[in-house]
């Protein structure tokens, strides 16, 4: 058994411990390969890498129950994968395929699967957060113990709807656990330009929720946290949230250099401090794995990533006759 | 069995009983709880409900329209109250990026069953912040439904076909209106959305309208039947969608049209409405298209000024006479 570094009272078991890199990679590969299809024109518009912050989804959905929701953001790719979302319909998604999540309709910055408890990418920075607490007012109103978990960035906490919907989640008590994931950008501005402390967490103790500012590309880190956050949620403890350190891997879109962004800090971050790197380590030093084992899980991970690729450019184009005849069925009402 | 209650009671009945029938539907707005409603369309349902669904929120409305929505999402049924149709400025991340399009977003794997009940128009020298009438701005998203009822009747059945719908609903009352009386049963009935009602016929002009003015548009075809005028009155109930059959039928059948709402008539319903009458059923009019509609104005504080803004029966008489070519009766 892994001990985790906090709280000693919660462990990891190894299959876990595994799964989560195998995850992470999943998210890696997913979106290094999203990026080819784009660049070989597969792919248009734009969309928003989860490179380096793939400890955060990782970690944060692995301390959740099957039947929890999550609602995500533009950049969401890494938190859908995390709650367990095919890549094979994602990828069709992103490629605005019939077969995609939403029939090529939604794309990446609107992803969802309802039923499987991922709410919805959101296009809006901070869109997301009110729909979280209303997911959390619905969870409570029927009486069950399921929590919504609102993953958010910097950029939104300086948008008015936070301090709004911590306010409510605080004064109603409610199931949420707020993962504020501060990747240091807004775009292209950096949070010290934006605001005042350095510390985002506060803005919630400020309304009388708990907080916690830890590393963010420590997955074990990361997943203990969570844990303890959905516990204290589900038990009616009130709102959680946590503040995630991490950074983009570039810029904000996959059209975006970054090139605003210092070399020395890009550097750090995914070097030293790469999420997934970190975890291997982890893993090979405390005797978990071999480096042999975490490579075939490598080749598994790009297996299932072939399969999701063929899968989405085998999908069909949607058919505008039958979009047109959804649209005028939409029209009538009764 | 009818019986006589006023626009508010009709509204606070419909909620009470959906909240009876479905306990998946709560209320959440300002002052909805403790207070009752502004407008005292809320009495009572804490008392019977409980505060986990009668809730008094802050003053936030983009979040707890949002809040709406999240629930929505998960098999709610919410109903949001927002004080004045002119703080629907404060929300429309979440109705118009958020709730309209979430069901096409998802490919129709999601909904949002929500009425965001709000109440809008001139009249109670609230002046420019308190007075608007917005609803084109709701009319021109797709994945909106539009409701705005001119009768207690009416009201209490839409509220409470808009409250089982699927769809997000904006459900606009009169501030008007609230004191109004009229007919409706004790049983239970719905009015269904998107059907429009005849509520005068007539053979010679059609006065179109909705909510408020729909009354007024009933009280000058009266003054018009003594001139000899027989005036049709189609009163919409719902915008979107918009009952396209009953206003051609009544265009057809009369062959002059008369659009007439409080809100600016620069942009405003009724010019999209008119346009379409004249696009679907041109060769049957005998008199263009005219619209009865605000100034093109903020609404002014002082009494004078503000019964200026919004027609009047006058204005409603003179542009069906106008279409029939008749001489303004001094």
């Amino acid at each position: 058994m892994l001990q985790v570094n906090v709280n000693q009272e919660i462990v990891l078991s190894p299959e876990k411990a595994i799964e989560m890199y195998r995850r992470m990679m999943t998210i890696r590969r997913f979106e290094q390969r999203s990026i080819e299809l784009y660049r070989e024109g597969s792919i248009r518009g734009y969309f928003h890498p989860y490179l380096g912050e793939e400890a955060i989804a990782v970690g944060v959905c692995e301390a959740l129950r099957n039947d929890d929701a999550i609602v995500s953001t533009h950049r969401g790719h890494g938190h859908c994968i995390a709650k367990g979302m095919d890549l094979g319909r994602m990828m069709a998604e992103l490629l605005g395929r019939e077969g995609g999540y939403c029939r090529g309709r939604g794309g990446s910055m609107h992803i969802a699967d309802v039923s499987g408890g991922v709410l919805g990418a959101n296009g809006i920075v901070g869109g997301g957060i009110p729909i979280a607490i209303g997911v959390a007012k619905g969870f409570r109103l029927f009486g069950t113990d399921r929590i919504a978990v609102c993953f958010f960035s910097d950029g939104a906490s300086n948008n008015g709807v936070f301090a709004e919907s911590i306010n409510m989640a605080a004064i109603w008590n409610l199931p949420v656990l707020f993962v504020l994931e501060n990747n240091h950008y807004a775009v292209s501005t950096r949070i010290d330009e934006t605001s005042m402390s350095a510390a985002l967490a506060d803005r919630a103790t400020a309304y009388g929720i708990q907080a916690e500012t830890i590393n963010g590309n420590e997955v074990d880190l990361v997943y203990e946290t969570a844990t303890r956050g959905a516990g204290l949620c589900r038990k009616g403890g009130g709102p959680f949230l946590m503040e995630c350190k991490t950074y983009r891997h570039g810029g904000h879109h996959v059209n975006d250099p970054g090139s605003y962004m210092p070399k020395d800090e890009m550097d750090f971050w995914r070097g030293k401090n790469d999420p997934i790197d970190r975890w291997r380590s982890r893993l090979i030093s405390s005797g978990l794995a071999e480096g042999e084992d975490l490579n075939r899980i490598d080749g598994e991970v790009e297996s299932l990533l072939d399969e999701a690729v063929e899968f989405a450019k085998r999908s069909p184009e949607p058919s505008v006759e039958e979009f047109l005849a959804e649209l005028e069925a939409s029209r009538c009402h009764e | 069995m009818s019986r006589v209650i006023m626009y508010r009671e009709a509204l606070n009945e419909a909620i009470a009983e959906e909240m009876r029938r479905d306990r998946t539907v709560f209320l959440a707005g300002e002052g909805v709880a403790e207070r009752g409603g502004s407008f005292r369309t809320s009495v009572g349902l804490l008392d019977e409900f409980g505060p986990e669904r009668v809730v008094d929120t802050p003053i936030s409305e983009a979040s707890f329209t949002g809040l709406g929505v999240g629930a929505a999402i998960v098999g709610c049924r919410p109903i949001i109250e927002i004080l004045f149709v002119d703080f629907a400025t404060l929300i429309m991340d979440q109705l118009v990026n958020q709730a309209a399009k979430y069901d096409f977003m998802s490919g129709g794997r999601g909904r949002v069953p929500m009425v965001v009940r709000t109440q809008g128009g001139s009249g109670n020298g609230l002046a420019a912040q308190h007075s608007q009438s917005l609803e084109a701005w709701f009319y021109h998203v797709p994945g909106l439904k539009v409701v705005m009822p001119a009768t207690p009747y009416d009201a209490k059945g839409l509220l409470k076909s808009a409250i089982r719908d699927d769809d997000p609903v904006v459900f606009i009352e009169h501030k008007l209106l609230y004191m109004s009386k009229g007919e409706a049963p004790e049983e239970e009935y719905t009015v269904p959305l998107g059907r429009a009602d005849v509520k005068r016929e007539g053979n010679d002009v059609t006065l179109i309208s909705y909510s408020r003015h729909t009354l007024l548009c009933l009280e000058a075809a009266r003054k018009l039947s003594e001139e000899g005028i027989d005036v049709e009155v189609v009163d919409l109930r719902t915008l979107s969608p918009l009952d396209k059959e009953t206003i051609l039928a009544s265009a057809r059948k009369t062959g002059r049209v008369v659009v007439v709402h409080e809100a600016c008539k620069q942009g405003g319903v009724g010019g999209d409405i008119a346009a379409m009458i004249m696009e679907e059923a041109f060769d049957y009019l005998d008199a263009p298209v005219v619209r009865v509609a605000g100034l093109d104005t903020p609404i002014p504080f002082n009494v004078t000024l503000e019964n200026a803004c919004t027609p009047d029966i006058k204005k409603i008489c003179s542009a069906a006479r106008l279409l029939l070519y008749r001489n303004e009766v001094m």
